[in-house]
């Protein structure tokens, strides 16, 4: 087990150093706009070429690109993201105030989207074709349909009209105020994770649908265990394993979700971070999040190949 | 995986050959629309919405001629009535011509981008697939690194560099399902590979052009059309998700999602049609191309879905009982 | 020959066994898009006490789906036992409620598959696998105790090594292993029938024979009755005391192994024999095919199934479907022709 862990540690560097140069280079590519923007913004320049050719100078960005790459990376290694350019604060210092929202935010989704998913999806497999499971599955085609931005903005405006209720968004700590915390992250966590929990119930459906048809499953029975064991010891495992790959690939999707989630309920995240950043083309500060969010999501995916070692005893011996 | 597989490992069943119904000389596409019909309802709806979409976004210009930003400043904020069917915004312009011309939009944004994602997805699919060895390796590992970061994230990333627009919104989003779509075409790639006719093809001292074109190629499209379909509707959601933040295509175009955006938010309390309407637009039209979709994937694809009951067995009562 | 016969006969008549397992009338269908499928269609035979009876046929003639019958183990849908009684030890295990015959499957009555490999839940270790029907249908109880009976068990089955095995995933196994390990789940409880389908179709000839014999030992110390469904003649022949022959959902012959291979009376049967090779057959004789193919299961002909691939067919056997009747006391068919005369 531990090797197989440090075999997928391993296989993540050369990912990881991919992702660093695709981060860089997006971001670098049209690194001009930037200039003209703080020369246009400041009042003493008036935006001459001299004037910024030392802008340029200062901010390093006259130097080839590789160079500043290997600079950037070194740096990076080193937990340095650089700076904000407008305000002057190191970027792991501005996401590490941010971060905390958007996971809270991204780690509820994902919870309440797997609590809704897997046991409706149980349901509706072994209730095939009962009023049950054609709910559920409409359920799941309504989810799918419905833009989470769209349901956020009703759930904002709707009670308003209605009842003059507005989400709550003065965020307590959660070791502190747990309620008062869930009570802020719960409703835009349940609008971010409903398009997640459908996937989740079609795929838990589809799988144990497949699982369920297997021979061991007839072998479970033939061994005269109740139905219930059946569906949780021998089906529910097997189906599992792809589901765990899915909340992998839905991981990332979790993540442009909070962007959209923390605009709508005005959540002071990484999103919100991020789209101010956009705003303001504050170029580190956009590179160090996008790199954060890539290393988060690898980090993510080392999980899950530690789930599927867990899940699929094949996969853990076979090293 | 397990389509061998018959429940109660029933051979007796697996034996008989489906009885086809009596066959008529219809055309293919007849024959097709009955099955769609008969055999998945949901996923006629969800065709007929798709052509209703595209036929509104064809005549965008007949059924709403006054255009999409035609500025009424006396009939501001008009709840929805017989003039305008779905109310008008804060400048005065109708909501209904709005829509109409929105789906002109999306349909664009949508083929644009699907149809650039799938060529993109095609030739990185293909060529690294084909190739194996080295090349593949290489070429995996950036679609890996690329798949690492969040869409929304590349979307905005991109736009921020790019600047908005239809054109930028069109390519980023080309390239960046182009790339994610890559990995199902290599899948399909490598499948194909393995056919023993392929294999035969170049014993027998077949080009690459060739086999490419006669052996691997037709086993590709099937994925290719299930792609497509299932890209069309995402391309929609996360144009209107980039329009949402602001980062999509500009005003005034009447991008569905830009009408739902945070700038309008503040009218929407007290027109919250402005909210209702466009959200519904967008879901109508993802349910639609999403279920024909569905419908189109498993009436293309030959295997057999669903079955497989429990193993209660039902006994039927014996009338009379002994 | 005709004295062991005339023996066994005597026996029966004075003190005629109760079956242990009595089937009448069995009908089982499988519900598909263009009508129903008959996969068994009215089935009676016995198993009594201590003895192996085998079920021979082709694919498709509806054995497996017997043998899953007697259990229940029918998926449903699409399948359903829609008519006949299965009486096992005086009960009538189709009108048993769903728990009740839960108690019965894998307690008294075991199953042994035919794919060890995907039979086995490649998610859970053989131990754990084969503690369940311990610990439902016998209430063992305690780590240790139920460690220690399931090492006695796969002891019995001469797995090597049991300590070590107990804790191994099935992937680990070998084919021969793993059928080894699903006996031994089967005997957990020791049942009193033993329903293997097609138990060694999967595995190496070699493998094969040391599972059968194997079975054989097994049942034959404990007394426990076994069904063996099978389509390998070679394997009745050996380890069947009885051969019950099945060809489209129906039985159509029955006797001792020894009247099935020296007389057989059914025309399918007779086929069967003739297509399989035997060592005391004169050199050169070639093996002769059943003409046409397997009938299919939704649309059975009028009169005797077997009717249009019988090289004896009369215009009554097209018409009229033959039920089984009674040659001697342990031998029956289901044909009109007199095959001896026909011949």
């Amino acid at each position: 087990m531990m090797f197989y862990f440090l075999r997928r540690l391993l296989a993540l560097i050369p990912t990881l150093l991919i992702a660093s140069v695709i981060a860089f280079c997006v971001v670098r590519l049209v690194p001009g706009d930037v200039l003209d923007l703080m020369l246009s913004q400041n009042a003493h320049s008036s935006g001459t070429i001299e004037d910024r050719a030392q802008l340029e100078k200062a901010l390093g960005l006259d130097r080839p690109l590789y160079v500043q790459y290997f600079e950037w990376l070194g740096n990076v290694l080193r937990g340095d993201f650089g700076a904000s350019l407008w305000r002057n604060i190191p970027v792991l210092e501005e996401v590490a105030t941010r971060l905390p929202v958007t996971l809270e935010l991204g780690v509820l989704a994902l919870l309440l989207a797997l609590l809704i998913g897997v046991p409706t999806g149980i349901y509706s497999a072994i209730r095939q074709e009962t009023l049950g499971d054609h709910i559920g599955r409409s359920f799941s085609i309504l989810a799918l349909a419905i833009p989470n931005f769209w349901l956020g903005t009703l759930v904002v405006i709707l009670p308003a009209i209605w009842w003059g209720w507005s989400p709550p968004n003065q965020i307590q700590p959660f070791f502190e105020a747990p309620i008062a915390n869930l009570q802020v992250f719960f409703v835009p966590a349940l609008i971010l994770g409903a398009s997640l929990s459908a996937v989740i119930m079609r795929m838990t459906r589809t799988m144990m649908l497949e699982v369920l048809r297997q021979d061991y499953i007839r072998t479970a029975w033939a061994k005269g265990l109740k139905e219930r064991v059946i569906v949780l010891r021998h089906g529910l495992r097997n189906a599992l394993i792809p589901v765990v790959t899915l909340v992998g690939i839905m991981v990332p999707i979790l993540f442009s979700g909070t962007v959209i989630i923390e605009q709508i309920f005005r959540l002071p995240g990484m999103g919100q971070l991020l789209l101010e950043a956009v705003v303001n083309r504050d170029y580190p500060v956009i590179t160090g999040i996008f790199l954060i969010t890539g290393l988060l999501v690898m980090l993510v995916n080392l999980l899950v190949d530690l789930c599927y070692g867990y899940l699929d005893p094949k996969v853990r011996y076979d090293s | 995986m397990s389509q061998a597989i018959q429940p109660g490992g029933a051979p007796g069943v697996a034996a008989v050959p489906e009885a086809q119904p009596a066959p008529k000389q219809r055309g293919r596409f007849v024959k097709f629309m009955i099955r769609l019909v008969r055999e998945r309802p949901l996923g006629a709806v969800g065709g007929l919405i798709c052509v209703l979409l595209l036929l509104t976004g064809i005549f965008a210009d007949v059924i709403a001629p006054e255009g999409y930003n035609a500025i009424n400043p006396i009939d501001r904020l008009q709840p929805p009535s017989a003039t305008y069917w779905f109310g008008t915004d804060q400048l005065g312009r109708d909501v209904f011509a709005r829509i109409v011309h929105g789906a002109r939009l999306s349909i664009i944004v949508a083929f644009a981008a699907t149809t650039l994602s799938i060529v993109i997805s095609a030739l990185i699919g293909i060529l690294s697939g084909y190739a194996g060895g080295r090349t593949d390796l290489t070429v995996q590992r950036f679609v890996d690194g690329w798949m690492c970061f969040p869409d929304l994230i590349i979307l905005i990333v991109a736009v921020s560099v790019l600047g908005p627009g239809t054109w930028q919104v069109i390519l980023v989003l080309g390239l960046l399902f182009g790339v994610a779509g890559s990995r199902i075409v290599r899948g399909a790639v490598l499948a194909a590979k393995e056919n023993v006719y392929v294999h035969a093809a170049r014993a027998i001292g077949a080009s690459t052009p060739r086999i490419l074109w006669y052996h691997i190629l037709p086993n590709v499209i099937p994925p290719i059309i299930v792609l497509y379909t299932t890209r069309l509707a995402a391309v929609i959601l996360a144009e209107s998700g980039l329009s949402f933040l602001g980062l999509g295509i500009p005003p005034p175009a009447p991008s569905w999602g830009g009408m739902l955006s945070m700038d309008g938010r503040s009218y929407m309390f007290q027109a919250p049609w402005l909210a209702i309407i466009p959200g519904l637009a967008l879901t109508v039209a993802v349910f639609g191309i999403n279920m024909f979709g569905d419908a189109l994937r498993d009436l293309l694809d030959p295997r057999m879905r669903g079955g497989g009951g429990r193993y209660v067995a039902r006994v039927r009562k014996r009338a009379g009982g002994k | 020959m005709a004295s062991v016969q005339a023996e066994t006969t005597a026996a029966e008549a004075t003190a005629a066994p109760a079956p242990l397992l009595r089937v009448r009338g069995l009908k089982t269908v499988f519900r598909q898009e263009h009508g129903e499928v008959n996969a068994v269609n009215g089935v009676n035979f016995d198993v009594r006490p201590g003895e192996t009876v085998a079920i021979v046929g082709e694919s498709g003639s509806g054995k497996s789906i017997t043998a899953m019958s007697i259990l229940r183990l029918i998926p449903s849908p699409p399948g359903e036992i829609v008519d006949g009684e299965i009486e096992f030890a005086g009960r009538d295990l189709l009108s048993l409620s769903e728990e009740e015959i839960r108690l019965v499957r894998g307690n008294e009555i075991a199953m042994i598959f035919q794919e060890p490999m995907s039979s086995l839940n490649p998610v859970l270790t053989i131990g754990q696998q084969l503690a369940e029907p311990l610990i439902v249908h016998k209430r063992v109880q305690g780590k240790k105790a139920i460690r220690e009976r399931c090492l006695e068990l796969l002891r019995q089955v001469r797995i090597p090594d049991p300590e070590r095995r107990l804790d191994c995933y099935p992937h680990e196994f070998s084919g021969g292993m793993r059928q080894r390990a699903m006996i031994a789940m089967g005997l957990a409880c020791e049942p009193r029938l033993i329903i293997a389908d097609e138990p060694t179709t999967a595995l190496d000839v070699t493998v094969q024979a040391q599972i059968l014999e194997l079975l054989k030992e097994l049942t034959r110390t404990r007394g426990t009755s076994m069904i063996l469904i099978t389509h390998d003649l070679g394997v009745v022949a050996r380890y069947a005391d009885r051969i019950n022959v099945m060809y489209a959902g129906r039985i159509v012959e029955r006797g001792t192994a020894q009247e099935i291979f020296n007389s057989p009376k059914h025309p399918y049967t007779i086929g069967l024999m003739e297509s399989m090779p035997r060592l005391n057959q004169p050199a050169g004789t070639r093996l002769k095919p059943i003409p046409g193919q397997p009938p299919d299961l939704s649309k059975l002909p009028r009169g005797c199934a077997f009717s249009p691939r019988c090289r004896f067919a009369t215009e009554r056997c097209r018409q009229e479907t033959p039920e089984l009747t009674q040659l001697s006391a342990e031998h029956w068919k289901a044909c009109w022709v007199d095959i001896d005369e026909a011949v």
